[in-house]
């Protein structure tokens, strides 16, 4: 379970992380969901030690992130998995080797069994028999599922999933959304998944917590964030383009900068 | 008041990437040192860094000898000293010119693809995916290159002396007809194990300098096409003018 309190994270004067409180529980997909430029980034890189807080405090089975030191928090991440939003594949390496890399690292396996496990990986993603081609003779959808198999290759207890579905096809996106729900169930791990896809957000997610500009305007399971009363969320779900949301985000008043400046 | 405040500015503003760049290269450095180690890394990239580098030097290598044979004749000729031809194209090529081109031709080569290549993993998120494996990134990736660099420097400016002097020895005695007993003998009486020290010391130092700039360069970059390709151009430019700078600074070091 990852429990985050208090997390502030400022970028010259703008307030990315602002005050937030939340949790992700073990054995359930967290969708951390939000607009452009809402926070939902920086909050995934602080929740996974990539970068440290301004305040606050991230806890990971009960130790604060935030504290520890690079070896430990090395430790820490080796029973944690990421998807990159690009995949983030090695480009010089086989299909085989990237996903054998974090194994061959940390581990002493024997090579027949590292063999074993990548040909296992590689069948849970529907992929086996490339294991000889390089990143590049893939297709964005097919790299996505790489870097999942490569992610759950040191059986992780936390994976987390930088936009998994974003500029993947309809079928693509449902594979994927599909092996998240199969791999947090298998495993009983914690999932959370960082997304401005509304449709298959509701799909894949057992809770959902909305960011606004650095804030939590909500947090609960799917259903409570679907009759949710509030305006934001409403227009957030509806991807309504008039709302209380505005479209943009500007200083100046529209008439003042068209007619004095 | 605003060129001063700007100038200071700038001025700071440089210390300060200096000042990065050698926390930066010294922590390569140290990590290297370090466990885990990862030989097949350091193989592979002595493999990219000096054997791929290799025929390129062979052929700067031999027309650079081949062209002092030459004008070394020319030269020589007119005070009836031709005898000394073989200890003016040694001296020239393992003092000066064998460090320094073959620094040169190995930056142009190897230097813009090592930008390159870390720019590349860095705009496809591969550093923050290795820190996310516990693999530290400095480490897995610059280390091995820092030092296949100093290593490979050292060999292949041998490789580029050897050679060079095989080209002098081409024109000057089958081509010119100097004497071959006077090329090679001069020349062996001549050259002093200084000559060579002063040389071997130079290439290590190029090897660390194209490697650091490289390096550098690559992770800095901005994360955009634009970025890299302009990291790329400045390595070019930077590790061939701090070549020649340090190349002076080096020889009236070792004088």
């Amino acid at each position: 379970m990852i429990r985050v309190e208090n997390l502030v994270k400022r970028y010259d004067g703008i307030t990315a992380s602002n005050h937030l409180n939340c949790r992700f529980e073990r054995g359930k997909v967290t969708v951390i969901l939000g607009g452009s430029g809402s926070g939902k980034s920086t909050l995934l890189r602080q929740l996974t030690g990539l970068e440290k807080p301004d305040e606050g405090a991230v806890y990971i089975d009960g130790k604060d992130l935030t504290t520890l030191s690079r070896k430990e928090l090395f430790e820490i991440r080796k029973k944690m998995g990421m998807l990159f939003q690009g995949s983030a594949l090695f480009n010089y390496m086989t299909i085989f080797e990237n996903i054998a890399f974090p194994l061959r690292e940390h581990t002493k396996i024997a090579d027949n069994i590292i063999k074993t496990i990548v040909t296992m990986k590689l069948e849970m993603v529907g992929l086996r028999g490339t294991e000889h081609l390089m990143p590049s003779q893939l297709s964005g959808g097919m790299m996505k599922r790489v870097g999942l198999a490569r992610a759950v290759v040191m059986d992780p207890t936390v994976i987390f999933y930088d936009e998994p579905t974003s500029g993947l096809d309809p079928i693509s996106t449902g594979v994927i959304g599909k092996l998240i729900q199969d791999l947090n169930k298998a495993l009983n791990i914690t999932s959370i998944v960082v997304s401005h896809d509304i449709d298959s957000c509701f799909k894949i997610a057992d809770n959902i917590i909305l960011l606004y500009y650095g804030e939590i305007i909500a947090n609960g399971t799917v259903d409570e964030i679907r009759n949710s009363t509030d305006e934001r969320v409403k227009q957030f779900i509806q991807g309504a383009p008039e709302g209380p949301i505005p479209f943009a985000r500007t200083a100046k008043n529209y008439l003042d900068e068209i007619l004095y400046d | 008041m605003e060129i001063a405040a700007s100038l200071g500015r700038f001025t700071l503003y440089r210390i300060q990437v200096l000042g990065r760049s050698g926390i930066f290269i010294f922590t390569a450095i140290l990590q290297a040192f370090l466990p885990p180690f990862r030989i097949s890394r350091l193989i592979k990239e002595i493999e990219f860094i000096g054997s791929k580098s290799f025929l390129i030097v062979f052929v700067t290598a031999l027309f650079t000898g081949m062209v002092l044979g030459l004008q070394g004749y020319y030269s020589l000729s007119q005070f009836g000293a031709e005898a000394a031809l073989g200890v003016m194209v040694a001296l020239s090529i393992i003092r000066e010119l064998g460090p320094v081109l073959c620094a040169l031709m190995v930056s142009g080569r190897a230097g813009s693809a090592i930008t390159a290549e870390i720019g590349i993993m860095k705009i496809t998120d591969q550093f923050p995916a290795l820190e996310m494996m516990a693999v530290d990134p400095l480490k897995y990736v610059v280390s091995p290159k820092v030092v296949a660099g100093i290593i490979s420097l050292p060999l292949l400016t041998a490789f580029f002396d050897l050679i060079g002097i095989a080209g002098g020895y081409l024109v000057g005695v089958k081509l010119l007809g100097v004497s071959e007993g006077a090329y090679i003998g001069k020349l062996a009486a001549a050259v002093t194990f200084r000559d060579i020290y002063g040389g071997i010391i130079k290439s290590l130092c190029f090897g660390l300098l194209i490697t650091w700039i490289a390096t550098f360069m690559g992770y800095t970059a901005d994360a955009t096409t634009e970025g890299v390709s302009r990291a790329t151009t400045n390595t070019v430019v930077l590790t061939s003018l701090s070549i020649l700078i340090v190349d002076y600074i080096l020889t009236s070091l070792l004088l």
